[in-house]
């Protein structure tokens, strides 16, 4: 598959590029990650100055927020995910089509943070969906939002085509949306997703 | 008993002002208060309910403003029994249209039924769920499978319930 590195460039020099298809259709996809458009909580004033002037999100193709997920590659998870709010936060992820990716923003959606005992807190959204990346921070900056998009460039550079995840039968298309239980919600976790670490 | 405007004015001259009445008397007073014209609270900015668990009584507090005439606040006290049949209190909305979600959320927290509300409806938690979670002797479910920091309570309950906390933490509690 890998092309001589000389030979690459003497033909670049002549306007011939020549790479794998792989990494243009890495390349492509990495370069134009849209996010899912909703916030939960005060980690997403941090991911909307992410996406204004200062900071820019659209330097790495990320600042177009689509209002469906149906549009979207990229969950940015920011904020406190309370038990009624999971239900919804797993049906937008089940909407949106592969390949899909998962950033857990803030310590409330990593783990449920300050609010880890509360009574309507969900301890960490991975208990539901798969996550890629973890940013930790209450709120985490607006350069930690852009360094996660950053790692995840990174997975998505590094994946294969003849591997990907999407492409498998036995990866779930649906993950089971939680049910409002009389006292907490039902399952409280996916087991398939998440298993407390082993002792 | 309604109480005069002077004790009323004398309560307000007060750090801390605040009223105690019965429950069958708290939509008399509370209109008394409002209409009248030497009061006038029009104002109710905050319901909310505090659950006296060794008194067995839960106590829903209206704190009432007056912006017309500048003055307050005025917490005005109901008491009701915990027992959840027993916990009702008349619903101050029809006096002060302000409090129809404040007092839902009583409800939902506390338990607190409210006579006469318009749409007593759960509004922070979901409809089938069936505690009130800010009452004192409310226990939460038990998801403490995985703690990595937990003290206090928490560590007894991960204990309890055989979640996994790191070594670190168990040795340094020794």
């Amino acid at each position: 598959m890998a092309v001589d590195p000389k030979l690459q460039s003497d033909l670049q020099k002549q306007g011939v590029f020549v790479m794998p298809v792989e990494f243009l259709y890495n390349w492509s996809r990495k370069s134009s990650i849209w996010p899912v458009q909703f916030g939960l909580a005060c980690c997403a004033i941090e991911m909307i100055a992410a996406a204004a002037a200062r900071h820019d999100i659209a330097r790495f193709g990320a600042e177009v927020f689509r209002a469906s997920p149906r549009q979207a590659d990229l969950m940015i998870v920011s904020g406190t995910v309370t038990k009624k709010m999971a239900p919804q936060v797993v049906r937008l992820y089940n909407q949106m089509p592969e390949p899909k990716y998962v950033i857990a923003m803030g310590a409330c959606a990593i783990s449920g943070g300050p609010f880890k005992d509360g009574y309507n807190v969900l301890k960490g959204v991975d208990r539901y969906i798969p996550v890629d990346i973890y940013i930790p921070g209450c709120p985490p900056r607006p350069e930690a939002l852009l360094h996660a998009l950053m790692t995840l460039q990174e997975k998505i550079s590094k994946q294969h085509l003849n591997e990907a995840r999407w492409y498998k039968k036995e990866t779930p298309a649906e993950f089971p949306v939680p049910q409002y239980g009389a006292h907490d919600l039902e399952p409280p976790a996916n087991p398939k997703v998440w298993e407390p670490p082993k002792k | 008993m309604i109480p005069t405007v002077e004790q009323v004015r004398e309560m307000l001259a007060t750090k801390a002002a605040s009223l105690t009445v019965e429950r069958e008397q708290l939509l008399a007073v509370a209109n008394f208060l409002k209409t009248e014209p030497q009061l006038q609270f029009d104002f109710c900015s905050c319901v909310t309910a505090v659950d006296y668990i060794k008194q067995d009584c839960i106590e829903v507090v209206y704190h009432l403003y007056s912006v017309a005439l500048k003055h307050g606040p005025l917490a005005l006290k109901v008491r009701a029994p915990r027992a959840l049949e027993q916990c009702r209190v008349p619903s101050l909305t029809p006096v002060w249209r302000g409090c129809e979600f404040q007092e839902r959320e009583a409800f939902d927290l506390f338990g607190v039924k409210f006579d006469g509300h318009p749409d007593l409806r759960r509004i922070l938690m979901w409809d089938e769920f069936v505690d009130h979670p800010m009452r004192k002797d409310y226990v939460p479910p038990m998801d403490y499978e995985w703690e990595p920091t937990p003290h206090g309570e928490t560590l007894a309950r991960a204990k309890a319930q055989g979640g996994v906390v790191p070594a670190s933490v168990l040795e340094a509690k020794k």
